[in-house]
């Protein structure tokens, strides 16, 4: 029971939202070499497609947490773009007032619950949330996000487990970019081996899409969304997708040759964003001019994020001491 | 003997190469270890010269470790390594609950002979969740032995020892030191549970470890211009600690300052400072300290870090106030570090 993308506010909602990640993430590499973001820091330019379909489908009652990798995943639930990059930059503005840095998002006026830097911590954290809403009756769904590498984590297992035992309201989107860090699947999953059929094992329902062609991905994350609603319990899609930068940092490193040329052209070639844009000029009253004017919205606000950050003060070094309790 | 200079990532890369080389049981695994980086370059070439024994492995840290246990108790040496501290903390229960105890709870029949190498750090942005230096809690458990070197000579000597020890060896590396350059001795006598003295002195023990040490060094030299004489110890092993040494040293000059990586409550340096205000009491002629980190989760804002480490200057000023009270502040100028203070400072060549 596919749904089609024909919702025009869905539709505009998942371009501005494929622009703001693009483009606040473009800026990030563009200014990183400058030293004033002191902290690690994982893009994801290239994986925009799936967060993007996605964000029109979260309302702020639904709850997210995510991984290393997640300022596609904030922006996408509608966290704060200027709190963000002041996070990054480590000031008192920063969405974790410079506590937490890139790796460490939240928003919680949005449901964005929090990311963080140690593989598959926020698995089970997500399976809690669900398991929370099931018992207040609430009426959102917990959306967890995994890398290909988080599968591997025993942790994953346990909770998938758990989550469906309890037919807990939880959608796992596990983003598979191939590598875990310059470690390549073949290193890590036997051979053959299908994570979602993998992960169909446990007991999850689970799905398979094509993680750069967004129009794709909204109507299966619409559809297992619709079910996770209606109460038949937790959802697994399988994502393929490909980061263009490093692992972690600005740079492009596939000199280092861990990855062919080829591989990366042939990912290049199937870029969400160039994609999505010719499917909606074919398919719907989208034009260029819209294009370029929305665009020109993103850019703006991309500027005043890091107008934003770089003038916004430091966190006060008497602060240091506040929050180790409550 | 030979003597030849190298970083303390080199020197591990040889302590690992020499170890494969002269032993066949001898395995290497852990994230990355064949990727382009190499872990710092610590594992550069291992997977050419050795293919088989070699590997990376999936992003499964606690099952990998009893993998490695198993491994060892049936005559493997299993040499794990993980980028930072803060990974391994998924496998507790294996290090803990199987490794520590092995041998003790089975009647010493069986052992587990394997070799953790973690990175602890500091700085730059590393944030709460990746710079966490916990050799404390290691040091808690009986039946490991913790190992926390300074320079490419000590890595060098007591990685290959960690490696024939017949019990699990925690050794841990700060990436602040990883480009320490030192010459590699082939004779000398580094070893798991010896602490070394660094500079003889009469007035204060101060007990390094790590990269503290290299800070210890920097201050010991500035106190010596204003009259004080350090006697520098670099601690070495977190366990089992080198006490006779230690007894030693603080019997002669009364006085301790014990420098730790890891925060104050439970930190070893509190142990130390325990266990000398049992044991030479007589000798003491001023309450021991310690300097640690706060019991703070390290922030990774730039902002918030700039007076969260300490360094060569607060250790002097500190040492300086133990025995002469009053501290002009300009006293120790000299070891202020230009530049960020979430970098190495110029004195050091080290990367992040
Ligand atoms: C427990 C743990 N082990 C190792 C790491 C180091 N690490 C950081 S990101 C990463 C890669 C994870 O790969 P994946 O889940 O596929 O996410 P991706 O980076 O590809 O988005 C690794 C191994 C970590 N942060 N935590
Ligand atoms: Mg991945």
């Amino acid at each position: 029971m596919t749904q089609l993308l024909n919702n025009e506010a869905h539709q505009l909602k998942v371009l501005k939202t494929l622009y703001l990640i693009r483009d606040l993430e473009e800026e990030i590499a563009k200014r990183y070499p400058e030293g004033k973001m002191r902290c690690p820091t994982h893009l994801s330019i290239g994986q925009e497609g799936v967060p993007s379909a996605l964000a029109p489908l979260l309302f702020s009652y639904d709850l997210a947490v995510s991984t290393h990798r997640a300022h596609a995943h904030y922006l996408a639930k509608g966290g704060c773009p200027k709190a963000m990059i002041a996070e990054i930059y480590g000031k008192a503005t920063g969405c974790s007032g410079g506590r937490g840095g890139s790796m460490h998002l939240i928003d919680e006026s949005v449901g964005f619950k929090g990311s963080t830097a140690i593989v598959g911590n926020t698995i089970p954290i997500g399976v809690g949330l669900a398991l929370s809403q099931q018992i207040k009756s609430e009426q959102g769904i917990s959306v967890v996000f995994v890398g290909d590498g988080a599968l591997e984590e025993g942790v994953f297992y346990e909770s998938a487990n758990f989550a469906a035992l309890k037919k807990l309201p939880v959608l796992f989107v596990c983003e598979n970019n191939l590598y875990s860090v310059y470690s390549p699947l073949k290193n890590r999953q036997p051979e053959g081996r299908k994570l979602y059929k993998m992960v169909e094992a446990i007991g999850i329902k689970s799905t398979h899409a094509d993680g750069n062609n967004v129009v794709e991905c909204y109507e299966i994350l619409q559809e297992k969304i619709n079910l996770i609603r209606a109460g038949s319990g937790p959802q697994f899609i399988e994502f393929d997708t490909y980061r263009w930068r490093e692992h972690c940092g600005p740079n492009y490193d596939n000199d280092l040759g861990y990855r062919t040329a080829q591989e990366f052209d042939n990912w290049k070639v199937r870029e969400p964003i160039a994609r999505y844009e010719n499917w909606l000029l074919e398919n719907t009253l989208f034009t260029q001019n819209h294009f370029s004017q929305i665009r020109g919205q993103v850019t703006g606000l991309v500027q005043e994020s890091f107008e934003f950050a770089e003038s916004s003060p430091f966190p006060d070094v008497s602060t240091v001491n506040d929050y180790i309790y409550r | 003997m030979s003597c030849k200079e190298l970083t303390m990532a080199q020197a591990v890369n040889v302590a690992l190469t020499e170890s494969m080389e002269m032993d066949e049981s001898v395995i290497c695994y852990g994230l990355g270890v064949d990727d382009p980086l190499r872990i710092f370059g610590t594992t550069a070439n291992l997977s050419e010269n050795f293919p088989q024994r070699v590997f990376d492995m999936p992003t499964c840290e606690n099952a990998m470790t009893g993998v490695g246990i198993g491994a060892a108790l049936n005559g493997l040496k299993p040499v794990m390594v993980h980028q930072r501290l803060d990974f391994f903390l998924l496998a507790m229960d294996q290090l803990v609950n199987a490794a520590a105890k092995w041998h003790y709870m089975f009647n010493g029949q069986s052992n587990v002979p394997i070799v953790i190498r973690l990175m602890i750090g500091r700085g730059w942005g590393q944030g709460p969740t990746h710079s966490q230096n916990l050799h404390a809690w290691f040091a808690h458990i009986p039946g490991l032995k913790v190992v926390m070197p300074t320079n490419p000579n000590d890595a060098y000597h007591m990685l290959k020892q960690a490696i024939q020890d017949p019990n699990p060896v925690i050794f841990i590396e700060h990436r602040w030191l990883h480009g320490q350059v030192g010459l590699i001795e082939k004779g000398s006598h580094s070893s798991i549970g010896k602490a070394k003295l660094l500079k003889k002195g009469d007035d204060i023990t101060i007990i390094a470890m790590s990269y503290l040490t290299v800070e210890a060094i920097r201050a010991s030299e500035a106190l010596s211009k204003n009259s004080v004489n350090v006697e520098l110890i670099d601690l070495m092993t977190v366990k089992p600690i080198d006490w006779e040494t230690i007894y030693e040293s603080v019997e002669k000059t009364g006085r301790l300052l014990v420098l730790d990586t890891g925060a104050e409550t439970g930190s070893v340096a509190g142990e130390i400072v325990a266990k000398v205000s049992e044991k030479c009491f007589a000798h003491l002629k001023a309450a021991p300290s310690r300097l640690a980190m706060p019991d703070i989760p390290e922030p990774t804002s730039y902002g918030l870090t700039k007076q969260f480490y300490f360094g060569a200057k607060e250790i002097a000023e500190k040492v300086h106030g133990m025995l002469l009270e009053n501290v002009d502040s300009s006293l120790y100028r000299e070891l202020d570090t230009e530049g960020h203070h979430d970098i190495p400072g110029s004195h050091f060549k080290g990367p992040f």
